[in-house]
């Protein structure tokens, strides 16, 4: 397996020092070259596990191997790509991409590799932007372009279209799902959008929360492009829906509960 | 209405009303003279250059004053930022100095410096630091985590991710507090002046003022006042809106 998260306990303490799980024996392994969505609802700990892969937070206890090594740290090996686009503002859009690559390949190599990976996100007409000169999705297009640049052998998405207007997120879909095909990278998607994980993914992980654990791996096993498959992305939306409605009122009882005590 | 037409208009009545009142004697002129005996004591001042060799001494000391608070600002607030014991101990002594205005330091820094240039410029240096220091620490402190998780995870670490993002990040802080430090130091510096020796604009205020001159009294103060707000507007808010642009924290 490429990616395989044994046994994986998340635990926090709060204030009042109580123990609060947030993972619970999380096993998982992803394939090579697969698109594997992590579905959830908020509070469920998905995010924390992407960081865990990143390397940004370390597990109370388990392990994560990615291809073949041991997570201790955050490294190229795993591009990450968070809600928010985090490209630095005194940087124009070339200078971002071309962040990662600068220790490792002289200035012009870097220069035609932050080129060709703004080409392949439509951007190559806005090399001497700003970030405040962009709108949300040209500066999330770009914050993908940065992590493919410096060629991670997984790309890690935390709700990367979370906070767009919905057109733009549909059209970078389709721009996210051509790259996927031409770059054959492995992609680990989070997100709390179930037609998101539907249109997009291979695999489908689905998490419920207090304590996080993993409900269900469901093969998506409808053919590319999946807008034509309209009848089987609805069954397969309700399907999803059922089992997260229970985890859903988990989270709305407990917060009543909370209210009513407090 | 433009807002410099405006400016026009207003600044004009003003002086009107000023002259007016003297012509019309509201007041004595040895109390408020008016804005033309003002007019003819600056051309005199520059005139013989002691107002220009006066503006050319204040500006040295307040460049050489400035740089140093600005590099020992910087420094000490890193040091406050990335040392929690630091924070805790020298951050506290900072705190606490700087609700001391600068000036109180001149009868020291008489003793240790003598009565001229070095004390002057050290109580110079004491205006802009504090408010640097605070500043940067500030700055640093808040720089927003997900650019440091982003720079991590592009295999950014250490003193290269300190330099190259946090630093950068930071910029929007060190140009506030580079402009609350140059406020700081003008101001300390016409203290400084008004009670040591020449040359120097608080000097000849102090001069003028022994001597009885009201109107090179004004004069000065004019001169100051307006010095003041050319550096402010045409030099710091000027860039402190492009960067607070680029940074993205303004539209």
């Amino acid at each position: 397996m490429f990616i395989e998260a044994k046994q994986i306990n998340k635990v926090y303490f709060d204030k009042n020092n109580k123990p609060n799980t947030v993972l619970k024996d999380i096993d998982l392994s992803i394939k090579k070259g697969e698109f594997v969505s992590i579905l959830g609802p908020s509070g469920c700990g998905k995010s924390t596990l992407l960081s865990m892969i990143a390397g940004l937070v370390s597990s109370t206890s388990g392990e994560i191997i990615v291809d073949g090594k041991k997570v201790v740290k955050p490294g190229k090996d795993r591009g990450m790509v968070f809600q928010q686009a985090a490209l630095f503002p005194w940087m124009n859009v070339t200078e971002n991409v071309m962040f990662p690559l600068r220790k490792e390949m002289s200035k012009k190599e870097g220069l035609e590799r932050a080129q060709h990976f703004l080409k392949m996100v439509q951007l190559s007409n806005y090399p001497s932007h700003y970030p405040h000169e962009l709108s949300g999705g040209m500066q999330q297009r770009v914050s993908i372009a940065r992590s493919l640049a410096m060629d991670p052998a997984v790309l890690l998405m935390d709700e990367p279209f979370g906070a767009l207007d919905e057109q733009t997120r549909s059209r970078l879909h389709g721009q996210l799902e051509e790259i996927w095909i031409d770059t054959k990278k492995t992609i680990v998607f989070v997100t709390h959008s179930i037609s998101e994980s539907i249109k997009l993914s291979d695999r489908i992980i689905v998490m419920g929360t207090r304590p996080g654990t993993i409900l269900t791996d469901i093969t998506v096993d409808i053919p590319r492009p999946r807008e034509q498959h309209r009848q089987q992305i609805a069954a397969l939306e309700e399907q999803i829906m059922g089992l997260l409605k229970t985890e859903i009122d988990k989270v709305i009882d407990e917060e009543q509960a909370y209210e009513a005590g407090s | 209405m433009k807002p410099a037409v405006k400016r026009i208009i207003f600044f004009a009545a003003l002086i009107v009303f000023w002259e007016l009142g003297s012509r019309f004697e509201l007041w004595h002129e040895t109390i408020l003279p008016s804005p033309v005996s003002v007019y003819d004591s600056l051309v005199a001042g520059f005139a013989d250059m002691t107002l220009v060799y006066d503006l050319a001494a204040s500006f040295r000391r307040l460049l050489i004053g400035l740089v140093a608070a600005v590099i020992i600002g910087t420094g000490v607030g890193i040091l406050l930022a990335r040392s929690k014991t630091a924070d805790e101990t020298l951050g506290t002594l900072v705190l606490a100095l700087q609700s001391v205005p600068s000036i109180v330091w001149l009868p020291l820094a008489m003793m240790w410096f003598g009565l001229g240039e070095g004390s002057i410029i050290f109580v110079v240096i004491l205006g802009g630091t504090f408010v640097m220091i605070l500043n940067v620490r500030t700055g640093i402190k808040n720089v927003d985590p997900l650019f440091i998780k982003a720079a991590r995870t592009m295999g950014s670490n250490g003193l290269d991710l300190f330099i190259k993002v946090i630093i950068p990040a930071s910029v929007p802080y060190f140009v506030t507090g580079a402009r609350l430090a140059w406020a700081f130091a003008w101001r300390a510096l016409m203290a400084g002046e008004l009670l040591s020796s020449g040359p120097g604009l608080g000097y000849t205020l102090r001069y003028a003022s022994d001597f009885g001159n009201m109107s090179l009294v004004i004069g000065v103060m004019i001169i100051i006042g307006v010095v003041g707000a050319i550096v402010d507007l045409m030099i710091f808010q000027r860039i402190e809106n492009n960067v607070l642009k680029r940074w993205g924290l303004e539209t």
